[in-house]
């Protein structure tokens, strides 16, 4: 829950984004209100065409919106230029696509410290970081192969450590695990998990109700509004088994 | 229970205590610890039935104990069991039928329900992601994996119901 006294990392306030196709204005998100404290874990579920991923856009300045005001560290950044989104998400935001958008000519370890560098770290700052990051994922033995030869799962842990190369206040996702297997998706969920809990604030869309429930707070968008923002109670592991687990016969 | 036992005494005759164990050696903590009183009413069904047979077993410094065997039709009974496909789980129609009627009573807003009912399969899925982290062994790990497969399909479900119904 948000209150007033705190300092919020992000803040949306009545975020709306219409599209005109053919002259016809189709309202993507209506008037979205939106808070996320430091550190805090918020995933976004909802059906396709829900708005969850033209909201994640705006947020990462990917997509303008069409009224509304978007702050992050205390900063009005809703009006800011192309050119200045740019400079803000190399330097403060982390972005992880569904089809990891390497950089496919370069190799593993260079997609991360190009990362880094235009995060404003040295060269020296890079090389460490990468080698830092990539040993953390389990893909030192991959530094130097290109991202063609990775395997889905092992692309999108790059993905993550490239986002992650320039320590963001902010790390988006928009269905990190969308096109991974189901023990893909589960390197990558242990990553996320381990890097919010190490103070990594994060806000990822998602279909994978196993990503969603690891959040701190889950918010289910429907028509491009918000119906529910649940905050998920802690885990108890052994009590009580769901029916499903109940094995018959 | 009745199958599982069947087959445990497959391997070798054993006694109550014993099947218990086992079950629980065999799925971990992902089923639910069978009670020693269902396990001796089960096999005393399976006895009625002619499925196992049993005698005691003198022990010098404990009470006797019942030892259980598998009996010809016992077998034949394991094996059809074995040979046929199973019924795959039902749908849950609580939930559907709260939903559907909940318009009569007046009481409920389909928003809401269907809400709870995702904050509910969330907590769900997060004890279930917290089961299989704590779970290093594959059958117990395998099932945890089912389950969490079918609160996916649970909560896809709910969110079709919201686009038809809401």
């Amino acid at each position: 829950m948000i209150t007033g006294g705190e300092r919020l990392l992000l803040r949306a306030a009545s975020l709306t984004k219409v599209f005109r196709g053919d002259g016809v204005p189709v309202p993507a998100v209506r008037s979205v209100d939106l808070a996320l404290l430091p550190g805090e874990f918020v995933a976004v579920t909802g059906p396709s065409g829900s708005g969850k991923s033209t909201l994640l856009h705006m947020l990462g300045g990917l997509e303008p919106p069409t009224s509304g005001e978007i702050w992050l560290d205390g900063r009005r950044v809703d009006g800011l230029s192309q050119a200045r989104w740019a400079v803000l998400r190399r330097r403060h935001i982390g972005f992880v696509f569904q089809f990891f958008n390497l950089v496919s000519n370069m190799t593993v370890a260079d997609n991360v410290e190009l990362a880094a560098l235009m995060g404003g770290a040295t060269r020296k700052q890079a090389r460490a970081r990468r080698t830092e990051l990539l040993s953390e994922l389990g893909l030192t033995g991959k530094a130097d192969a290109a991202p063609s030869r990775l395997s889905g799962g092992e692309q999108q842990r790059v993905a993550l450590a490239r986002a992650m190369a320039n320590r963001p206040s902010l790390l988006l996702a928009d269905e990190p695990t969308g096109n991974l297997d189901s023990a893909s998706s589960g390197a990558v969920l242990r990553l996320l998990s381990r890097a919010h809990a190490e103070g990594q604030a994060i806000l990822l869309v998602t279909h994978d109700a196993r990503v969603a429930s690891s959040a701190d707070r889950v918010i289910s968008l429907f028509d491009g509004t918000i119906v529910d923002d649940a905050t998920m109670p802690p885990a108890h592991p052994h009590l009580p088994l769901p029916d499903v687990l109940k094995l018959r016969g | 229970m009745r199958m599982p036992l069947l087959a445990l005494l497959a391997k070798e005759p054993a006694h109550g205590y014993e099947l218990k164990v086992q079950l629980e050696q065999i799925f971990g903590e992902a089923y639910p610890s069978p009670n020693i009183g269902q396990i001796y009413v089960t096999l005393q069904r399976l006895e009625r039935d002619g499925l196992v047979c049993s005698q005691d077993v003198v022990q010098t410094t404990r009470p006797n104990k019942r030892v259980y065997e598998l009996t010809e039709p016992g077998r034949e009974a394991l094996l059809r069991w074995m040979d046929k496909p199973s019924e795959g789980p039902r749908v849950r129609d609580d939930f559907f039928m709260k939903l559907v009627l909940s318009q009569l009573t007046g009481t409920s807003d389909r928003l809401g329900l269907i809400n709870r009912q995702r904050r509910h399969y969330l907590g769900q899925m997060r004890n279930l992601s917290a089961l299989a982290t704590a779970t290093d062994r594959r059958i117990p790990r395998l099932l945890i994996e089912g389950a969490m497969l079918h609160l996916q399909a649970d909560l896809d479900w709910l969110q079709r119901c919201q686009e038809e119904l809401v």
